[in-house]
């Protein structure tokens, strides 16, 4: 993906917003004119009060964007961070594109990413209008003009935004504003920036999707196949017509299920239960987890696909029967739930227009035209209210927009003229799919009698994410699904003769892209085989890393400055019992240091010391509170977390049993952000690849015990 | 049945079949949308709520077994010990989704009450039935101890 996004980019992305302001329209496309608030550009709106609100468009899961994309406009507009307000885009995908995606969308850490340059430049076209509107007003040179924490002065004279509101809407914006040099940042990079959603989220009043609610509105659950692919074959819902405040029950016209509807959430859980139904498993999933692995074991032995041109799986082993040593393991991985602490929920309501959908939605661009065409609709028949999103770690995006469709066909299933609202229970979100992919690694890698590595045959089996959605075009190509191989096939390391096959694995289960995509196994094998290979050939972990970059090569260069960093930091010393790793992803690079005591095979993790380098730090609290948190939600994966299936059904249902990671399980963490001028880049995913292999390293080096399947448990240890 | 219950010092009356969970009372009738649904079997917490003043999972306290009985949410939370907690989380911008963290701020405060000072072990214990996906465990800790400053001085 191109990271650059020019000018000229920006100037088409804020076009509209521009005309919006000459002909002054405001946000709703009634004449702004006399009215309470000017639309400054796509993205700023100050009333005449002076309050500004900075429309954020994309989601907030708990990433801290609605923070980030506000420092950004308030930096460059010189505004008060208190007073300054926010609001979710609508669903618009012209004006709030994400400029990497080409559509509306929030996923793969991008956001502020995408959003530095488009952000500020909105701040920027805003304070320019501003203080030629106060020069223009004070009858002043606009050079004499200063504004700081929303205020504009001249010498004696102060005023707010507010008073020059009206006269600066109509004066023609600067295409392109002047932006701040990095030296005279105010709030970029400040240290200590309050989170813009702490005091709505610390008082119960902030709205997620589950907490709305309209008049009439009926709620509605899904009694799904408990086997993937499974077809609901007939239903009997004479039980539920005992539980009071029951409405009806409904086959799905896509035969996934029966909508139950009633007056509340728990009438429709209890409704329910009560509903007996018939299932068609012909086309479904049946096996068991030993078998799932067992194929891809097998699948593993025979690539299909290669992701390296340069040299084949084949090629690869030629050069193998030369080598004089070898290392050879292989890797398991289960599936995982993302198990967001919001259970997936969405509202459909019935407008003049059409509908409105009232969402935490992570990719307005796709939910937007699956649910137009469920209901027959034109695209401009249907807005999305986008709220606070309770979590995702990815789940709330799908290419089939998997939850906005169920709400969708049931709302159609009661006439399309009474507000619906599809609510998941914990249970239905553990064994409703749309897992982390199962996969297996296997690696062989030919070392010389000095240790040096040789030769890396490596082959991943796994089902593929993107292929069979409208994703395909970008991220499969010569049959490799990117997301299978990101974090081997473009490793950073110096790997002589590496080879990478890929073999897709099919079976109903859907899969999806979990907390940092394919990094979440990538990078656990390969920072697992180099901490083998130190290990083997007697070279401090550490430096083994280092020797392998070329500080030549930018990318080499800031993967060692994070690996340097955490060393440090922690006070790594070569013999240590101690676990590290690193990796580079979503554009941001993360080295860690964990430190475990293990008692029989019971393993505490200590402390984590990460490192991060993410290009400029805009907001550093955020930044580690990232790290903290992509640290948290690894930890309680790789040390516990598994789906299983006996004979197609999920074994695990809620928390007692998919046990999320608790408040005497989380280690202390030191984060270090490398001070970096380099173009901001994700923050919310880069921190998860590392942190497993970090912790099993260390387990190795306290126990010589090496972990390679997933979770812990597996092999052999318990968390306490 | 209709069921007489104080919420937050105002009373209600309300009509609910007997097994009813406390929290789909106070989200789908009284609208206290503050509490939030989880997990449903109380191994999550986001649910908590004080009865009598003591945290409570509402999603598996059936709603007859409050009858009479007043009932606190984080709408209605107003001592110096919520203030205090309120505060520290804010200071040390504890949230990130924030779903389960009305939950996370009433078990604080119920463990406040009766530990003013509490340790890391205390805390690790009192809190263990509160999760959170976002993993703000570090940051709820030290919010914790910082309310328990805050209350000392």
């Amino acid at each position: 993906m191109n990271m650059e996004i020019s000018r000229r980019q920006f100037l088409q992305a804020t076009a509209s917003g521009a005309a919006a302001l000459v002909i002054g329209l405001n946000i709703r496309g009634a004449l702004a004119a006399g009215s309470e608030a000017t639309v400054f550009n796509p993205f700023v709106r100050i009333d005449n009060e002076g309050v500004v609100t900075v429309i954020v468009k994309h989601f907030e899961m708990g990433q801290g964007t609605t923070t980030g994309l506000t420092t950004l406009v308030a930096e460059e507009l010189d505004a008060d961070w208190d007073g300054i307000r926010t609001e979710f885009a609508p669903s618009d995908n012209e004006k709030y594109k994400n400029l990497l995606f080409g559509a509306q969308g929030t996923g793969g850490s991008t956001a502020i990413a995408n959003s530095f340059m488009q952000y500020r430049q909105a701040g920027a076209a805003a304070r320019d209008l501003l203080v030629r509107a106060a020069a223009r007003q004070w009858g002043i040179d606009p050079a004499r003009i200063s504004v700081d924490g929303g205020v504009i002065s001249a010498g004696e004279r102060k005023a707010g935004f507010g008073e020059f509101v009206q006269l600066a809407s109509s004066l023609e914006p600067n295409p392109e504003p002047a932006l701040k040099p990095a030296s005279e940042f105010k709030l970029i990079g400040k240290r200590r920036l309050p989170r813009k959603d702490s005091r709505a989220k610390t008082d119960g009043t902030a709205t997620f999707a589950m907490d709305v609610k309209l008049p009439g509105m009926v709620y509605a659950v899904i009694l799904r196949s408990p086997r993937f692919g499974g077809a609901l074959n007939s239903f009997e819902a004479s039980g539920a017509k005992q539980v009071p405040d029951f409405i009806g029950a409904q086959t799905l016209p896509n035969r996934a299920g029966v909508a139950v509807f009633g007056k509340h959430t728990w009438t429709a859980f209890k409704a329910r239960e009560a509903i007996r139904a018939e299932w068609d498993f012909s086309q479904a999933e049946m096996r068991s987890s030993e078998a799932l692995f067992k194929a891809h074991q097998e699948l593993a032995a025979t690539p299909q696909f290669q992701a390296r041109k340069a040299l084949s799986t084949e090629q690869a082993q030629a050069l193998l029967s030369d080598t004089e040593r070898t290392i050879e393991a292989e890797f398991s991985f289960p599936f995982l739930a993302h198990a967001p602490m919001e259970p997936l929920c969405c509202v459909i309501e019935p407008t003049d227009r059409g509908v409105t959908l009232h969402d935490g939605c992570q990719f307005p661009a796709i939910a937007h035209g699956a649910v137009a065409q469920v209901l027959g609709l034109k695209p401009e028949q249907v807005e999305i209210n986008t709220l606070y999103a309770g979590g995702s770690f990815g789940r709330r995006a799908t290419p089939t927009a998997d939850y906005q469709v169920e709400a969708a066909m049931a709302f159609a299933l009661l006439g399309k003229r009474i507000p619906v609202k599809l609510v998941w229970s914990r249970e239905d979100d553990i064994r409703g799919g749309y897992y982390r992919p199962m996969a297996v690694h296997r690696a062989r890698i030919g070392l010389d009698q000095a240790g040096k590595i040789q030769v890396w045959d490596h082959r991943i089996a796994g089902k593929s994410i993107m292929k069979g959605t409208s994703f395909e075009e970008v991220s499969v190509h010569d049959g490799v699904d990117h997301t299978l191989v990101e974090g081997v096939a473009d490793t950073l390391y110096q790997l002589p003769n590496l080879a990478v096959g890929v073999a897709d694995f099919h079976s109903p289960v859907p899969v999806l892209w979990w907390r940092s995509v394919g990094h979440t196994h990538t990078a656990f094998t390969m920072e697992s085989l180099l901490d083998m290979i130190a290990h083997e050939t007697n070279q401090d972990p550490v430096a083994m890393r280092l020797s392998l970059l070329d500080p030549s090569d930018n990318r080499q260069r800031r993967l060692a400055g994070v690996i340097q960093a955490v060393r440090d930091r922690s006070g790594w010393q070569a013999g240590q019992r101690r676990g590290f790793a690193c990796h580079f992803s979503f554009n941001t690079y993360v080295a860690a240091v964990a430190d475990v005591t293990v008692e029989d095979d019971r393993v505490h993790v200590d402390k984590l010391y990460l490192a991060v380098d993410c290009g400029v730090a805009v907001n550093p609290d955020v930044i580690s509170a990232q790290m903290e948190g992509g640290a948290g939600f690894a930890l309680g994966a790789i040390l516990r977390n598994e789906v299983t299936l006996k004979e197609g059904v999920v074994v695990q249902s809620n928390f007692p049993d998919y046990a999320p990671l608790r408040m005497a399980d989380m280690p202390r963490i030191e984060v270090s952000i490398v001070p970096s001028g380099e173009a901001p880049s994700g923050v919310g995913e880069p921190a998860v690849p590392p942190t497993g292999p970090a912790v099993t390293n260390a387990i190795f080096a306290v126990t010589g015990r090496r972990i390679t399947q997933l979770p812990i448990t597996r092999s052999g240890f318990k968390l306490v | 049945m209709q069921i007489q219950l104080t919420v937050n010092g105002q009373q209600h009356s309300v009509d609910a079949e007997p097994g009813t969970p406390l929290l789909w009372i106070l989200r789908d009738q009284l609208d206290l949308t503050g509490t939030k649904f989880g997990c449903g079997v109380a191994s999550c917490g986001a649910c908590t709520v004080h009865l009598n003043g003591t945290p409570v999972r509402s999603c598996s306290t059936p709603i007859e077994s409050v009858a009479g009985g007043e009932i606190v949410t984080i709408e209605g939370v107003n001592d110096a010990v919520a203030a205090a907690v309120q505060a520290a989380w804010r200071e040390r911008d504890v949230v990130q989704c924030g779903y389960c963290q009305s939950g996370q701020i009433m078990s604080a405060i119920g463990l406040l009450r009766q530990n003013q000072a509490p340790s890391d072990e205390d805390i690790d214990g009192f809190m263990s039935g509160n999760a959170c996906r976002c993993a703000t465990y570090v940051r709820i800790k030290d919010a914790i101890k910082l309310a328990a400053q805050k209350l000392e001085a």
